[in-house]
């Protein structure tokens, strides 16, 4: 089977000046989880769209969902966690309850504030967790990329060839994850920010899929700002 | 939705752009491409500067296949490969929809197919059989026009059709004169043109002339594939050749009023027929006949000069610049971003 999670998790500490978390804000006409969730809503390839949000965002995302998405048998929402990787690890909990988890089965997971990733993102993903079992979309890095440890000097300027930007979805085969999760010892737990690195801190290669530069991430109130602009400039 | 979509912005410079499409028809990802000369000139800003300013940004091309993502109505299956039509009605009218004021046309009124997801209305989607070439059902949507053209000469050829000649060497012409030489197997096909390179291409036409050594040839109906400055030459010679109550379809496009020699259009009583692009049946009409006749891919894939992989909008320019040093042949997209 094919999953996709939208990690929706976060309470966007970042984005400032509202309460409410950034994916539940509105873009356009609709809230931002809600774009993103279409784009896995009409890819046929996907058989589960596991939500996961804060405990008292569930109702609402629900009826977000009830309200714009008209075929959402195929949609669950269920809590997320405390860190990125606890809110990942709820969804494949999930997944084992209910479905099992097999040796092929994979799960694509993105974050719901990048509502602008493509079709041929999400297709590519789905290619390359199961040609290879972990996949991470990512685009070159235009920036210099400034090494600095204390926050005051540079440590090094490395090549910026070598260097790209991580977006999101990252996508995995569930067996592999599942068991290179469980095999973490509480102290590996504790610094990892990314599913991905999990993968690398094992030894397990991790594929790049093209990412695209409109495939940004809504974290600070100028990209909601942007956005909101450049969508309103086609309803014009 | 949200979709993303590659646009013209200015001459030679594409942009990403963000638009929102509804689920309420065919959403289709686009696969492979193909490049026509009328895309070359927004690209290339050869058309009229007021053109420009009017119509870009605007996403180019108007000849591409791809396949279904999703149908709210479940008529077509996810993974089905379908042929997208560029022409859009807005509404019902007497005129034929690729005629009509009140057509809207990809690439030309609005955008055309370089995006990552395409929204048209169910009769804009016509399905293709999974065994086709893909690279020359890119560009159905010419082998249409040329269809098309044909469908309505049938109507209107009151003489003999005998000899069928075809002026112009280009990827219309011969695809015109060999759809000709499939509905019109008892015809004789002869094909006059200027450059003999592409001349000896035509292996499938009964005779061939370069337009200066064909003193003596007549014909029964013309089609002139010609278009832009040389179309006056060619629809001279045209006249000249042509026996009387004789049909001249037109295809060629000219930036420029054409003079015509009416005096011998009178003493002939010819016949001259306008066509431009093509509707739904011209595009079913393509597809029958490529399935019965399988024979036709091979013909046509000889008119493919550039199969390009298009992973980033640098690659698209980059194809454009190819596309426009190739003296003839179709440029295939295949659609990665």
């Amino acid at each position: 089977m094919i999953f996709a999670a939208i990690l929706a998790g976060g309470i966007g500490s970042r984005m400032g000046g509202t309460d409410t978390p950034k994916q539940f804000l509105t873009l356009g006409n609709k809230p931002v989880i809600v774009h993103t969730i279409e784009k896995f809503v009409i890819n046929d390839k996907i058989d589960k769209i596991i939500v996961l949000t804060p405990k008292n965002f569930i109702n609402h995302t629900n009826h977000l969902i009830d309200k714009y998405i008209s075929d959402s048998d195929d949609i669950i929402v269920i809590e997320g966690g405390q860190t990125r990787n606890d809110t990942i690890l709820n969804s494949i909990n999930y997944i084992n309850e209910n479905y099992g988890i097999d040796e092929d089965s994979i799960i694509i997971t993105h974050d719901s504030v990048r509502p602008f990733v493509t079709h041929r993102i999400i297709e590519d993903n789905i290619l390359a967790a199961k040609k290879y079992g972990a996949c991470d979309t990512v685009i070159p890095a235009t920036d210099t990329i400034v090494e600095s440890i204390n926050g005051a000097t540079i440590e090094s300027i490395p090549v910026r060839d070598y260097y790209y930007q991580g977006q999101t979805p990252q996508s995995f085969n569930i067996k592999k994850l599942f068991n290179l999760i469980n095999s973490l010892t509480e102290e590996e737990s504790n610094i990892l920010t990314d599913a991905c690195k999990i993968f690398i801190l094992k030894d397990e290669d991790v594929h790049l899929v093209d990412g695209d530069v409109t495939n940004i991430k809504i974290t600070y109130p100028y990209d909601l700002k942007l956005a909101n602009t450049i969508l309103e400039d086609i309803h014009d | 939705m949200i979709n993303i979509v590659y646009r013209l912005k200015s001459p030679k410079f594409f942009e990403e752009a963000i638009d929102e499409v509804d689920l309420d028809g065919v959403v289709v990802r686009p696969t492979h491409l193909s490049i026509c000369q009328a895309d070359q000139r927004y690209y290339q800003g050869s058309r009229p500067s007021e053109v420009l300013d009017e119509k870009l940004p605007m996403a180019l091309i108007h000849e591409a296949i791809g396949e279904v993502v999703f149908d709210s109505k479940g008529n077509f299956k996810s993974g089905d490969k379908v042929v997208m039509i560029p022409n859009t009605p807005l509404c019902d009218d007497i005129y034929a929809p690729n005629y009509s004021y009140n057509s809207k046309f990809r690439g030309s009124g609005f955008d055309g197919f370089t995006s990552d997801l395409i929204n048209l209305p169910r009769d804009r989607v016509v399905k293709i059989p999974d065994n086709f070439n893909l690279n020359v059902s890119a560009f159905i949507e010419l082998i249409s026009v040329a269809y098309q053209g044909i469908t309505k000469f049938k109507q209107i050829a009151i003489t003999p059709k005998d000899k069928l000649g075809v002026w112009g060497d280009g990827n219309l012409g011969f695809i015109t004169a060999l759809l000709l030489k499939e509905l019109f197997p008892e015809s004789k096909i002869i094909v006059f043109g200027k450059h003999q390179e592409n001349l000896n291409l035509f292996s499938f036409a009964d005779e061939i002339y370069r337009i200066h050594d064909a003193d003596g040839v007549t014909i029964d109906h013309a089609f002139e594939c010609v278009g832009s400055s040389a179309s006056q030459t060619a629809i001279d010679q045209i006249i000249d050749l042509i026996n009387p109550q004789g049909t001249i379809n037109l295809f060629g496009v000219s930036e420029y009023p054409v003079p015509i020699n009416t005096r011998l259009v009178l003493e002939k009583g010819l016949t001259i027929q306008g066509n431009s692009r093509s509707d739904r049946e011209d595009f079913i009409g393509v597809v029958e006949t490529l399935k019965q006749n399988p024979l036709l891919f091979e013909y046509l894939e000889k008119l493919i000069t550039n199969v390009c992989e298009i992973n980033s909008l640098n690659d698209l320019k980059e194809s454009f610049d190819r596309d426009y040093i190739s003296k003839f042949g179709k440029t295939i997209l295949k659609w990665n971003i």
